[in-house]
């Protein structure tokens, strides 16, 4: 196999030691591009690690994220990091075993099969020879090409791997001071620029006279339509820029945009097709047809985007941030600023609170940036208020998605027809060479226009038509999706991407279809499905949850079932649900596949996590949009699920030691909307294809 | 206007020269140096930034640094120094709750404050007790079981 064929990582960064190092007092260094966002990555990156070297974890340090000392690798996103940096983790680490055991053997004058590894220490003959992998790494060159040298242990041989080691960062982020958002350099000052209501907007006025009499210690940096202030303590900044923000007028965008759903729904573009199967025009039967609107929704992260920049004297910059794409925003400020992102720009990546996707990180490194500059060698702190955070970060977008089914005389599925209209969901920095940071074309002088995203593609999962492919066998498909482009609202990655909305459709159209036929949504399913390991999990979830259940009454159980991307880790999800006057959520079950788990316990937790991110966005969240900004400012405007809503949950995972490890972050987002839909509709008869299903809403639909 | 304020802060005396009206949030994390207590909305409505005033949770962010003058105050960086706080963070530890983690400071300060006042609290006494804090990696079921494991630990393992 090829390095990049095991992971595209080896061929960016193919030496051993781009990946491991040894430190003179025994600790081992690991290094990796990706980053920990709460879902535990280092931690599993670190078990793998350990496993192959037979070191244990608690002599390991991790660099993370690290754009001058780590790996250069893609961003952490769309579940890859098991998928990718683990792999080459776990090729690295065995070859520098091989490689340390190579040379012991020869100081040893012992067969290679005759060494085994203890805690880092090297047993010949199962004694211990008083030489260890560190001590030994002193005079071996771990510059060598993994691919060479790689020999990764069997399933069976391992023994970290697979157990629910407990996370080795938890314990500092319920009480230390771990994220960045506390961290304070020596010296550091703190920053803050009045956010611009959009894109589009650009400053018309601003009284600097009156900032300046009111707070006389404060420097105020203008460039272009961007008004910033720098002080010495944090509660200054905060005042100082709220009296800004009162000082600066814009200009009125033209022209004023209209609904987001009429404007989808009326793209006339060329689509995207991206599957085709057979012929859907030619196709008879009964045909069933929904369309689904999704709002804008918020990463709403508890904590707002924060980072701390300098610009040294030498026209360096160094940047703490909570990016997840470290190289990325390093490319991007090289642009904006005129400088080699891979030589003037050091991003080290700092954890933040999780955010889910893209959201205020990368904007608020480069307000740091921009206010470093003023003062060169000071360290800048940019803390943004909550209400930037919702209103100045990239939200997850608004989508309608057209799903339609015609049900064959057999009573099978004879043809799905899916579109997904939707903004481009990844639009991150460094993109082609372009910034994307929204403040960057607001500078003097402007910043070349980006060039529209064209979404993400097929190959990487799609953005808009994640998920939109049905995985069941059909044999009449076909896939598309239109993209909006130059909207002022700014969009970009979110958990799960179009799949979400999608699924909500595709597997709300299932349950149609299935009832249709006269048919049980599961068994309909499962005849469906070719795919074993799809048809497994849904027919265990509907066995955990009891199925069917109770129906009618208002009190019913839903189902769904998907491979995020259709080639990762594979969910299914049953919720039970109540209704009075709103959705409650009593039970959530899920089965989950997602090939060798190497932290069972590590996965357990992202599926609880993500299935209660899913149900809040699907039972609360929505933006508030004004025209081209915007308009949400606060957590009272923006509800998300409170403790006590909280339904039971109960994952199961199966285990498949002899496959591929698959990213679990964010498989079960759509198959649990999904199934809060499908349970809805069987409690009170009533498809709801609007998101979210609040109060309001499920009122407005009993009462239509 | 800077004016000296003292207070008690996790056992020890503190004073901050600061404008009084300055929330507490700031002065803790600021003039003290202590910045476990999370800045989050800093509008009292997430519940990141919770410390114990007199041994009741408050919210520090919307609590004026003058408001403290004289009484004292727990952060999380005191918060083992008791039985209560050690169950409740071992139990934590032990059930993996959290993800990102930058909520948990503040709903270990709440639950504290109220494992201290119930006994042997169902889980929807717990969940109730904690509506007020926002958590947005959905780490809230496995925080219910922590503290109900917690709880059970405090009352000698008779459970609730
Ligand atoms: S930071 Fe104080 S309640 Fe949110
Ligand atoms: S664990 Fe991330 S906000 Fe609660």
């Amino acid at each position: 196999m090829s390095a990049q064929t095991i992971s595209p990582s080896l061929t960016d960064n193919p030496l051993c030691s781009d990946w491991l190092t040894f430190e003179a007092d025994g600790r081992v260094t690991l290094k990796t591009g990706k980053v920990e966002i709460g879902q535990g990555i280092l931690t599993a990156l670190v078990q793998i690690a350990a496993d192959e070297l037979d070191i244990s974890p608690d002599r390991f340090d991790v660099i993370s994220g690290h754009t001058a000392l780590g790996p250069v690798e893609a961003g952490t996103s769309s579940s890859l990091s098991i998928e990718v940096s683990g792999k080459a983790i776990r090729h690295a680490a065995s070859a520098v075993r091989k490689l340390l055991l190579t040379e012991a053997g020869t100081l040893l004058q012992a067969e290679m099969s005759n060494l085994s590894v203890v805690d880092g220490a090297v047993h010949v003959g199962g004694r211990d020879s008083s030489l260890t992998l560190s001590s030994l790494a002193s005079s071996v060159d771990l510059g060598q090409s993994v691919m060479e040298f790689a020999s990764p242990k069997q399933p069976g041989e391992r023994r970290l791997v697979g157990t629910s080691m407990p996370r080795i960062d938890l314990l500092h982020k319920a009480v230390g001071e771990h994220f960045i958002q506390n961290i304070a350099l020596p010296g550091m000052r703190h920053g803050r620029i009045v956010q611009p209501p959009s894109g589009v907007r650009r400053l018309v006025t601003f009284d600097e006279a009156a900032l300046a009499s009111k707070f006389p210690d404060v420097t105020i940096v203008r460039n272009g339509s961007i008004v910033g202030v720098i002080a010495e303590t944090e509660a200054v900044v905060i005042k100082a820029i709220e009296l800004a923000a009162k000082l600066v007028t814009w200009n009125e965008p033209e022209p004023p945009p209209k609904n987001i759903f009429g404007t989808l729904r009326a793209l006339d573009n060329a689509p995207e097709v991206t599957a085709d199967k057979g012929d859907v025009a030619a196709v008879t039967g009964k045909k069933i047809s929904l369309t689904v609107t999704k709002p804008y929704i918020a990463h709403a992260s508890i904590a707002p985007s924060c980072a701390i920049a300098t610009w040294t004297a030498s026209d360096k910059i160094e940047v703490l941030s909570h990016t997840q794409s470290p190289h990325g925003l390093a490319d991007g400020l090289g642009v904006v600023f005129g400088l080699d992102g891979m030589n003037d720009i050091t991003v080290i990546h700092k954890p933040g609170a999780g955010t889910y996707g893209h959201s205020g990180q990368d904007d608020a490194a480069l307000d740091a940036v921009l206010l470093a500059k003023s003062v060169p060698g000071v360290p800048v702190r940019v803390l943004w208020s909550r209400a930037d955070d919702f209103q100045s970060s990239p939200a997850g977008c608004a989508m309608v998605v057209h799903a339609e089914g015609v049900l064959g005389d057999d009573g099978r599925i004879a043809s799905i027809s899916m579109e997904s209209l939707s903004q481009p969901h990844a639009q991150r920095p460094g993109r082609g060479g372009f910034a994307e940071m929204t403040n960057a074309a607001l500078l003097d002088p402007p910043l070349p226009v980006t060039p529209v995203s064209a979404d993400v593609p097929p190959a990487r999962g799609g953005g808009a038509d994640r998920n939109a492919t049905p995985l069941y066998a059909i044999p009449n498909v076909h896939v598309q999706k239109r993209i909006l482009q130059k909207w002022p609202v700014r969009t970009s990655a979110l958990r799960g991407l179009g799949g979400y909305a999608n699924l909500y459709a595709l597997e709300g159209l299932m349950d149609e279809l299935a009832e249709a036929a006269g048919q049980c949504p599961v068994a309909f399913r499962v005849a469906h499905l070719e795919d074993k390991r799809a048809a497994y999990l849904i027919e265990r979830v509907a066995e955990m949850a009891g199925w069917p259940g109770p129906s009618g009454e208002g009190e019913a159980i839903g189902v769904a079932v998907s491979q995020y991307k259709n080639k990762s880790a594979y969910s299914a999800v049953a919720v039970r649900v109540r209704l009075d006057e709103e959705v409650r959520l009593l039970n959530v079950y899920a089965a989950v596949d997602s090939g060798e788990a190497v932290n069972p316990d590590g996965i357990r937790n992202q599926i609880e996590g993500s299935i209660i991110q899913a149900a809040s966005w699907t039972l609360k969240e929505a933006l508030a949009i004004d025209g081209d900004r915007i308009a949400t400012d606060g957590w009272d405007a923006y509800p998300i699920l409170k403790f006590s809503e909280i339904p039971e949950i109960e994952v199961e995972l199966v285990d498949r030691p002899e496959l591929p490890s698959l990213g679990v972050g964010e498989t079960a987002v759509g198959t649990t909307g999904a199934a809060i839909g499908n349970a809805v509709k069987r409690a009170i008869g009533l498809r709801l294809l609007d998101l979210p299903l609040t109060r309001d809403a499920i009122q407005a639909a009993i009462n239509k | 206007m800077a004016t000296e304020i003292e207070f008690e802060v996790n056992g020890g005396r503190q004073r901050v020269k600061e404008d009084g009206a300055t929330p507490l949030l700031l002065a803790l994390r600021n003039n003290l140096e202590l910045r476990g207590t999370r800045h989050g909305c800093a509008t009292g409505n997430c519940g990141a930034c919770a410390v114990l005033v007199e041994g009741r949770p408050v919210t520090s962010c919307n609590t004026p640094v003058e408001a403290v003058a004289g009484l004292t105050v727990e952060t999380i960086e005191g918060f083992e120094r008791d039985a209560v706080g050690k169950a409740l963070l071992g139990a934590f530890m032990n059930e993996q709750a959290g993800q990102c983690g930058y909520c948990l400071a503040g709903i270990l300060i709440r639950a504290k404050a109220f494992l201290v006042n119930t006994k042997s609290p169902s889980r929807a006494d717990i969940a109730e007790a904690l509506d007020d804090h926002l958590c947005r990696c959905g780490a809230h079921h496995r925080i219910l079981t922590a503290i109900e494991r917690a709880a059970n630990e405090l009352s000698g393992g008779q459970a609730a």
